[in-house]
């Protein structure tokens, strides 16, 4: 399984907090129970959002096809060193 | 539960008032705006009702109020706008604004009288002096041949004599309006046989008439004739024609006193002139600072009569009795509020409310704010909320622009939005008190919330995507690149592309925030974003429709139909989650499963399964086909598992279709039976557990009662089909957030490589005029094409998408409106019609 656990747990943390612990603190008024909703499903769809970018890319079936002067570019700016003509 | 969780609760109440304590209450009530009134009267002629004549006064009110505006308009004194709306005037207030209306009506009526009678008599004056002056000419020349003057004179007086056998000609002298003068002239030849002369001098200034203040141009004109018969012929033609006859002296001396007279006259009656217009002008803008708030004033007094028009006369002629609906949570405020209208009045018995049990459909009221109006207002449009039903406007605040921006999905354009949004959130007091006739702007200032929560979404979307105009942000490291240093240079040069092998070239860990930034550099991007997407929308879709059949039980737990939960709810949610909610589990096991870095060949790349060809070899029960080397399946127990789904789903068909009319039916018949204890009529007939045979001899006896039994039959069957086959259409719905931000990234590419690399591509001086021009085009495209229109596209089909696919399948949307009597309302109402 191609992931690292720190995105998961911070992300998952992060909507969590925002839809699950924030609910209780809003402070009560007329429009209690509308934020409240609010939070919960922004912080689902948020997550589901981001969750599901992140199982895409987790394991690639296919790879990108690139043009080779991208690719040369790419290995200089990008990658760790530039693919010289020595090689 | 949350203020929009569902309408608020209505009752039907009676309202008992004292006659004098009725206008001030009903002032009081129309401030507040929250009671409806019914109207007891219905069939009573508007003619015949109580207050008709009030309502005629204020019509007269509004009338005389109508002709004062314009005269102000007509003079262009501005009418400074009331900041405080005025209450209702009490009676005495009422009287005195009456007398006032009157007094100013009538006297700006005399200055116009006045003022056009002074103004045609100034005409006629000031045509006079045109003729006096420009006939000047005329007489010289006529003395001249008649040898009048001192130099022709005979030094002998010739007898009268033979002055007379000379002939001496008459004339008469007038004014004509310039276009009518050849007709004049040739009708003047016409009818005296050329035996006219006539003279005529154009008048430079032009004149204005009173009663129009257009300006007229006119000749002066001297018609020369011999005889009197010539003479009537001429006044009668001057009389066809309009022209003003003046009568002018023939001796110089007695025209030159008569200018002078004239021309004092003019003077004296310019002064006048003048300062009639002082004083119609002090007239009109001491008005104008009154017109608002009368008018506000009357159109109250106005409303508050119709509305007591609806009430009923008490039988012993003490008070007035009224019903209305009131949400349950303002009673005590309407209570208070008719405490203050009777204490106003001094009235001694106090009104009261008293509410009566009804079993009519109260209307619905949505309690909102600014921010969830506009929500409100998208739900509304489809239908509004059964009683009490669930509302789905609360969900919308949420869904509506996440939806949105899954298929907006754009960095740059969300930005464009959100600054749009929150200007206009910003600023919505300056805003909204500038009243527009312009409807689109009003139609996005009444949505500027959505707009603004549509932009913070997109821009959120829009970031995952990693799509800012087109380009990606690589913040994190790309992660295709970091063992992009095994490729040696010839390999490099001698393929035109070449694809990165997930095997050996991704790192380990997938890029932690959203699209890794390689995939806008690749060739084959839309084959990865077609997958990508495409899951993504099938997996919200099936998860916004599941919440969709939720949202039923709420309604079912409320309403206490408890039995359409197991006979409904149930098999309706169990056949959406064994299909649907099995395709994303599938899409999911796949996501995991399938890797380019494990070591087993079956879980490899070539080996992945398309989850869509799964999914249709299930329902038809036919077996997958799998490359050789690869399993069929993803797991062990998967073929039985997905044969029991479908078993499952396919029980569920009948359930929907039979339960909820048999269930119907067996408690019709329980009911029955209690109700005939003795002397039953269905004698010998027994409750049989297998009641197939019986609705058909059931039906007749039940008709009287609500439903026949074969319609509920039948309507069920529709249900059920509908049900069934919407669960396979909407889900493939849903495809439009694909499909849409597919289009909106592709435009915005094509935009960015056809329109605005031209601009960057020359790096010299030239270039950087070419890219302000270019960059001019860019940006006209970019706002006009991507954010306004692909922003309308993607507003509608998302609107479309909670109308038709959400809603569809819990929603009624059979209630009315809930439409108060509020001052408010009626005075915008007004403001719009006038507009």
């Amino acid at each position: 399984m191609g992931a690292s656990y720190i995105p998961f747990i911070v992300f998952t943390t992060l909507w969590a907090i925002v839809g699950i612990v924030l609910p209780f603190v809003v402070p009560k008024g007329p429009n209690r129970g509308i934020i409240q909703v609010v939070l919960m499903l922004t912080a689902a769809t948020c997550w589901l959002f981001w969750l599901c970018c992140y199982m895409a890319q987790m394991n690639p079936l296919i790879g990108p096809k690139l043009d080779r002067h991208t690719i040369m570019i790419l290995a200089k700016e990008w990658g760790n060193s530039p693919i010289t003509l020595a090689k | 539960m949350g203020a929009m969780f569902r309408s608020e609760e209505m009752v039907l109440a009676q309202l008992f008032i004292q006659p004098e304590a009725a206008y001030p209450s009903m002032s009081e009530l129309g401030e507040l705006g929250t009671v409806q009134f019914r109207d007891l009267n219905e069939d009573v002629n508007s003619f015949q009702r109580k207050f008709v004549n009030e309502v005629r006064r204020c019509d007269e009110m509004e009338r005389k109020l109508r002709y004062i505006e314009a005269e102000v308009k007509k003079d262009s004194v501005p009418i400074p706008d009331v900041q405080e709306l005025p209450k209702a005037p009490n009676p005495r207030e009422i009287i005195d604004l009456e007398a006032h209306l009157e007094k100013t009506e009538g006297e700006i009526k005399e200055l116009s009288e006045s003022a056009v009678n002074m103004k045609s008599n100034y005409l006629e004056l000031t045509e006079l002096r045109q003729v006096l002056e420009k006939t000047q000419t005329f007489f010289v020349e006529h003395e001249e041949t008649n040898g009048m003057d001192s130099v022709h004179r005979a030094l002998i007086p010739e007898d009268t004599h033979n002055v007379s056998i000379r002939g001496r000609l008459g004339f008469v002298a007038g004014v004509v309006n310039r276009e009518r003068v050849p007709a004049f002239e040739r009708m003047l030849w016409r009818i005296s046989r050329g035996n006219v002369f006539l003279r005529q001098a154009e008048i430079d200034k032009p004149l204005e008439d009173p009663a129009t203040g257009n300006e007229m141009h006119k000749t002066v004109f001297v018609a020369f004739f011999q005889g009197e018969q010539l003479k009537s012929r001429i006044k009668k033609v001057c009389i066809g024609f309009h022209a003003s006859l003046y009568p002018c002296p023939s001796s110089i001396s007695e025209r030159d006193e008569m200018l002078k007279g004239v021309k004092s006259r003019l003077e004296d009656l310019n002064l006048v002139l003048n300062q009639t217009e002082d004083h119609r002008q002090r007239v009109l803008i001491s008005v104008a600072r009154e017109l608002q708030n009368w008018s506000v004033m009357v159109r109250k007094m106005k409303a508050i009569y119709h509305t007591m028009n609806f009430f009923n006369m008490d039988v012993t002629k003490k008070c007035l009795i009224g019903e209305c609906w009131v949400p349950v949570k303002d009673i005590s405020v309407v209570q208070k509020a008719l405490t203050d209208g009777s204490n106003s009045c001094g009235s001694s018995i106090p009104s009261f409310l008293n509410v009566i049990s009804t079993t009519e459909n109260p209307p619905t009221f949505n309690r909102t704010n600014k921010f969830t109006r506009g929500f409100q207002n998208l739900i509304d449009s489809y239908g509004v909320a059964s009683y009490r039903e669930c509302n789905p406007a609360l969900y919308t605040i949420i869904t509506f622009p996440f939806l949105f921006a899954i298929m907006f999905g754009d960095l740059g354009h969300g930005l464009v939005l959100l600054i749009f949004g929150a200007y206009m959130c910003g600023f919505e007091k300056k805003l909204s008190a500038k009243k527009t006739d312009n409807e689109i702007w009003n139609i996005f200032f009444a949505g500027r919330y959505i707009i603004l929560l549509m932009g913070i979404f997109s821009i959120y979307t829009g970031f995952f995507y990693n799509d800012v105009f087109s380009k990606s942000m690589n913040i994190f490291g790309s992660t295709w690149t970091e063992d992009i240093k095994s490729y040696n240079w010839t390999t490099v040069e001698m393929n035109e592309a070449m694809e990165l092998n997930p095997t050996t070239d991704a790192s380990a860990i997938p890029y932690p925030v959203g699209l890794d930034p390689v995939w806008q550099l690749a060739k084959n991007k839309i084959i990865f974003l077609n997958s990508y997407k495409m899951k993504l929308s099938i997996i919200f879709g099936v998860l916004h429709m599941i919440f969709g059949v939720c949202m039923s039980v709420i309604n079912f737990v409320h309403f206490k139909k408890i039995s359409s939960i197991f006979l409904e709810f149930l098999p309706q949610i169990l056949f959406l989650i064994c299909l649907f909610a099995w395709m994303v589990v599938m899409m999911f096991l796949k996501w995991v499963f399938y890797t380019a870095q494990g070591t087993d060949v079956k879980f490899g790349t070539s080996c992945a399964p398309s989850v869509l060809i799964f999914f249709i070899n299930m329902m038809l029960f036919k077996e997958n086909d799998a490359p050789k080397g690869c399993d069929v399946y993803m797991f062990d127990f998967q073929p039985i598992l997905q044969k029991i789904l479908v078993f499952i789903a396919l029980l569920c068909i009948p359930i929907m279709l039979l339960g909820k009319p048999i269930f119907v039916m067996i408690s019709r018949k329980f009911s029955k039976k209690h109700c005939h204890s003795n002397g039953d009529i269905n004698q010998g007939m027994e409750l049989q557990p297998e009641v197939v045979e019986e609705p058909k001899q059931l039906e007749g006896h039940n008709e009287h009662e609500e439903e026949p039994m074969g319609e509920i039959f039948i309507h069920q069957a529709i249900h059920t089909i509908e049900y069934v086959l919407s669960t396979v259409s909407h889900t493939a719905s849903y495809l439009r957030l694909w499909a849409l931000s597919l289009a909106h990234a592709q435009l915005s590419e094509v935009l960015w490589n056809m329109v605005l690399k031209m601009g960057l591509s020359d790096p010299s001086f030239v270039g950087s005029i070419k890219l302000y021009i270019v960059f001019a085009f860019w940006s006209v495209l970019t706002l006009g094409v991507l954010v306004m229109m692909e922003g309308l596209s993607a507003f509608l089909h998302t609107l479309r998408l909670h109308w038709v696919e959400f809603m569809s399948k819990f929603y009624a949307g059979l209630g009315y409106p809930f439409q108060p009597f509020s001052f408010k309302i009626i005075l915008e109402e007004d403001d719009n019609e006038e507009d």
